[in-house]
C-alpha cells in the first residue's frame, strides 16, 4: 500500500520484525498461563473455594506445571481417527489463534534499538477484517477435529460450534459496521487514533454490547460453550484428544480469548489509550505506558468472561441459536441503518445534533404508532382466526367432504361410518400427532 | 509505477501457487469428500493470499471470510451430516449429463483461454498503485465502483442469493398443524403418561456386587426386571439371586415385623 497512513508499517528491519513476533509469540503464551490461573483463582473465589495457591507465589505456577504435565502424557489416539486430519486439526487451531495477533495494536510509536517503530507487527486497510478471516479458519480446526475423531460426541460438538461460530460471526461482523462507519478506515491502528476524543464504546454502545455477546459465542464460552458442554457431550470436539494435542486446543481457547478481548479493546476502549483520570498526565499516551494500559482493557474483558462462567448458567441449543438470528442479527442491522442515516444526515446534509435528535424522537413515535396499529390489526385477525377454529372443532368432521377423502386434522374427530351398521361407529381421537410432536421433541431437543 | 514483479512477491506467488494448484488436483483426485473439501479450501486461502499480493487486500480477506469461512464450511457441515463416501456411482442419474459436462467444461477452459491470452498479449499491464490511488484506498476504490458503475449487477446478484435463501427456507418449511409443544407441556406430558419418568432403579445389591447383571431387589425381596439392561437379559447373562439372600431378606423382614 502506498497510503500514507500506512507508511510506518512494513519499514521495519528483519531483526526487529522477528523481535516483534517472538514478543507476540511470548505475550500470549505467558498471558494463556496467567488467565488460566487467572480464571481458576476468581472462579474459586466466587465459589467459596480458594483454588490453586500451591505452585510459586500464590498458585501463579500452576498452569506452567499443568501444561508440563499435560505435554508429558499418554497420547491415546481412537482406532476410528482419519488420522492426516486428526493431526492437523489441533495444529490449525493454535496455529490461527495466534495469526490473528499480528494486527493488535498495543501501543503508539516506540524506539527499540534506535528504531522507531509501532508497537504492533503490522497494519493494513482490512486488518479487522483480517481478524474475522482468520477466526473463520480457526473455526475449521474445531470442525475437523470433530470429524476426525471418528466418534459421535465429538462430531455432534464439532457442529454445534460450526454451526455457533458461523451464527456468532455474523453478529460479530455486524457490530464492526458501525464502528468503521465512525472510524471511516478498518485498519486497527486508525480506528485507535479515530478514539482520540471520545470511546466507540460510549457513543456506539448498542454495538458494543452485540459485540461483547458475540464474543463470548465466538470463543464458546460460558454461558454458550455448548459444543463442549459437559453434560450432554462429555467434552465436545476435543473428546478424543490427549496429551498435546488437546494442549493445543486449550492454548488455542485462551488465545481467542486474549484476541476478541484485545479486539474489544482495539474497536470500542480505545486501544493502548490511557483511560480518563490516566490520560490527564501529558506523558500518559507515549512510550511504553500505553502496553501497560492495553493490558489492563484487555484483563477486564477476561475479567468480565471468568464472571459470565462463574453465574450464568448454560443456554439451550434451540434458544442460544434464536437468540443469535433472531435476536442480535436484527438488532444489529437496525442499529446500523440508524448509524448510517445519522450519520449521512449529519455529513451531507448538514443536520445539527439538535435537530437529529427531533428527527430521531420524531421516526421512534412513528414506528410506535405504525406497530400500534399492525398490533390492533393482528389481534383483530387472531380473533376472527379464534371463531373460525371454534366453529371448526364445532362441526362434525366428514372425510368425503370435497369429494375426495381426506384424513382428519388434528383435534377433528373421525366418525367410521361402516357398510354393516351405519348406527355403530368408532370414534378415533386424532391425538397421534400431539403425542409425535412431544416425543419427537424429546428425542431431538437440538431442533 | 513499476511493472516488474519484485523478488517477495514472486516468492509469495511460487509458494501459494504450488498450494493452490495442489489443492485443485487434491479437490479432484480425493477419495472422500471431506478431503475434497479442505483441499478446496486450501486454494481458497491461497487465492486470498495471492490478492494480498497483488494489492487487493479487500478482495483477499472477503474471499477468506465469505468462501473459506461460510459457504466452504457450509459444504463440509453437509458432508459431515450427511456422511457422504467415496461408494460414487457411474450410473447418469441426470441423461445427457456427462455429455453436457464435458461440452460446458470445453466451453469454461476455451473462454479462460482465450480471456486470460489475449489480456496477456493485447493489453498491457497497468498499475496497481494507480488504480488503488484513484478513490483513495482499495477499500474506496472497490465501494466506488459497487456503488456506481456495477450496481445494478451487484443489486441483481442480491436479488439472487435472496431468491435462493428464500427457496431453501420454503423447501425446509414445516406447517404445524399445533403450536409447538413447549419445555412446560413436554415435562407435564412426561410425567402424565403410564411410563415411570424417573431414572430406572440400579442393577445390583451395591454391598455385595456391583455389576450391572445382578438385578436390584425390591423391598418384598423379589426381583426387579428393569434393573437389569435388556440386552444382558436377552443374552440369559442375568446372575440369579442366592437364595440365602432371599431368606436373610425374609428374615430381616419379619424380624422387624415382630
Amino acid at each position: 500500500m502506498t497510503n500514507s497512513q500506512f507508511g510506518v508499517f512494513g519499514v521495519d528491519p528483519w531483526w526487529l520484525v522477528i523481535l516483534k513476533v517472538v514478543a507476540i509469540f511470548v505475550i500470549l503464551v505467558l498471558l494463556t498461563l496467567f488467565t488460566i490461573w487467572w480464571e481458576r483463582r476468581v472462579v474459586s473465589r466466587m465459589q467459596n473455594r480458594i483454588g490453586p495457591n500451591r505452585v510459586g507465589p500464590q498458585g501463579l505456577l500452576q498452569s506452567l506445571m499443568d501444561g508440563i504435565k499435560l505435554a508429558l502424557k499418554e497420547e491415546i489416539i481412537p482406532k476410528t481417527a482419519h488420522l492426516a486430519v486428526y493431526w492437523i486439526a489441533p495444529v490449525i487451531s493454535a496455529t490461527m489463534a495466534f495469526l490473528a495477533f499480528a494486527v493488535i495494536p498495543f501501543g503508539p510509536t516506540v524506539s527499540i534499538f534506535g528504531v522507531e517503530t509501532p508497537l504492533q507487527l503490522t497494519d493494513f486497510p482490512v486488518s479487522v477484517l483480517y481478524v474475522l478471516a482468520i477466526a473463520s479458519i480457526g473455526i475449521y480446526g474445531i470442525v475437523l477435529a470433530g470429524w476426525s475423531s471418528g466418534s459421535t460426541y465429538p462430531l455432534l460438538g464439532g457442529l454445534r460450534s460450526s454451526a455457533q461460530m458461523i451464527s456468532y460471526e455474523i453478529a460479530m461482523g455486524l457490530s464492526f459496521v458501525a464502528v468503521f462507519l465512525y472510524a471511516g478506515s478498518m485498519s486497527t491502528s486508525e480506528i485507535v487514533s479515530a478514539q482520540q476524543s471520545v470511546w466507540f464504546g460510549v457513543i456506539l454502545l448498542p454495538s458494543f454490547l452485540i459485540y461483547i455477546t458475540a464474543m463470548t459465542g465466538e470463543t464458546n464460552r460460558a454461558p454458550f460453550d455448548l459444543p463442549e458442554a459437559e453434560g450432554e457431550l462429555v467434552g465436545g470436539f476435543h473428546t478424543e484428544y490427549s496429551s498435546l494435542k488437546f494442549a493445543l486446543f486449550f492454548l488455542a481457547e485462551y488465545i481467542n480469548m486474549v484476541t476478541v478481548s484485545a479486539l474489544a479493546t482495539t474497536l470500542f476502549l480505545g486501544g493502548w489509550m490511557a483511560p480518563w483520570p490516566l490520560s490527564l498526565w501529558d506523558g500518559a499516551n507515549s512510550g511504553w505506558w500505553p502496553m501497560l494500559w492495553w493490558l489492563l482493557k484487555v484483563q477486564i474483558f477476561i475479567f468480565v468472561f471468568i464472571w459470565l462462567r462463574g453465574t450464568l448458567p448454560r443456554l439451550r441449543y434451540d434458544q442460544f441459536m434464536k437468540f443469535g438470528w433472531k435476536l442480535l442479527i436484527p438488532v444489529s442491522i437496525v442499529w446500523i441503518i440508524i448509524v448510517a442515516v445519522a450519520r449521512a444526515l449529519r455529513n451531507d446534509v448538514n443536520f445539527s445534533n439538535q435537530s437529529l435528535l427531533l428527527v430521531g424522537a420524531a421516526v421512534i413515535i412513528l414506528l410506535l404508532l405504525v406497530s400500534w396499529a399492525f398490533q390492533v390489526r393482528a389481534d383483530r385477525k387472531q380473533a376472527a382466526l379464534d371463531e373460525a377454529a371454534a366453529a371448526e372443532a364445532e362441526s362434525v368432521f366428514e372425510a368425503a367432504a370435497g369429494g375426495f377423502p381426506v384424513p382428519p386434522m388434528p383435534g377433528q374427530e373421525f366418525t367410521i361410518t361402516t357398510r354393516r351398521s351405519m348406527a355403530a361407529s368408532t370414534t378415533i381421537v386424532a391425538d397421534r400427532a400431539v403425542t409425535e410432536a412431544v416425543t419427537s421433541e424429546q428425542e431431538n431437543p437440538d431442533g | 509505477m513499476n511493472t516488474a514483479v519484485n523478488q517477495g512477491e514472486t516468492i509469495v506467488f511460487w509458494i501459494c501457487g504450488f498450494f493452490a494448484v495442489l489443492g485443485a488436483l487434491g479437490l479432484i483426485f480425493s477419495k472422500k469428500a471431506v478431503h475434497s473439501a479442505l483441499w478446496m479450501a486450501l486454494t481458497m486461502i491461497s487465492l486470498a493470499v495471492l490478492y494480498v499480493a497483488n494489492q487487493a487486500p479487500f478482495l483477499g480477506m472477503v474471499q477468506i471470510v465469505v468462501y473459506t469461512g461460510a459457504v466452504m464450511m457450509l459444504f463440509l457441515f453437509v458432508l459431515m451430516v450427511v456422511g457422504v463416501d467415496s461408494s460414487d456411482s457411474l450410473i447418469e442419474t441426470v441423461k445427457g449429463q456427462r455429455i453436457a459436462a464435458i461440452l460446458l467444461g470445453l466451453g469454461l477452459a476455451i473462454l479462460l483461454i482465450w480471456g486470460i491470452g489475449s489480456s496477456m498479449t493485447n493489453v498491457g499491464p497497468g498499475s496497481l498503485d494507480d488504480a488503488n490511488s484513484v478513490d483513495g484506498g482499495n477499500v474506496q476504490g472497490i465501494a466506488h465502483l459497487i456503488f456506481t458503475t456495477y450496481l445494478v449487477p451487484f443489486e441483481v446478484t442480491s436479488a439472487l442469493l435472496i431468491t435462493a435463501a428464500l427457496g431453501a427456507m420454503v423447501l425446509a418449511h414445516r406447517e404445524r398443524w399445533l403450536p409447538k409443544p413447549t419445555q412446560s407441556e413436554m415435562s407435564k406430558a412426561r410425567f402424565a403418561g403410564a411410563v415411570h419418568p424417573g431414572n430406572l432403579p440400579a442393577p445390583g445389591v451395591y454391598a455385595r456386587h456391583n455389576a450391572v447383571d445382578t438385578p436390584a431387589l425390591l423391598p418384598d425381596g423379589s426381583v426387579s426386571d428393569i434393573s437389569i439392561p435388556g440386552p444382558l437379559k436377552a443374552r440369559g447373562d442375568v446372575r440369579p439371586v442366592d437364595h440365602m439372600e432371599m431368606d436373610e431378606i425374609t428374615s430381616i423382614d419379619e424380624g422387624s415385623q415382630s
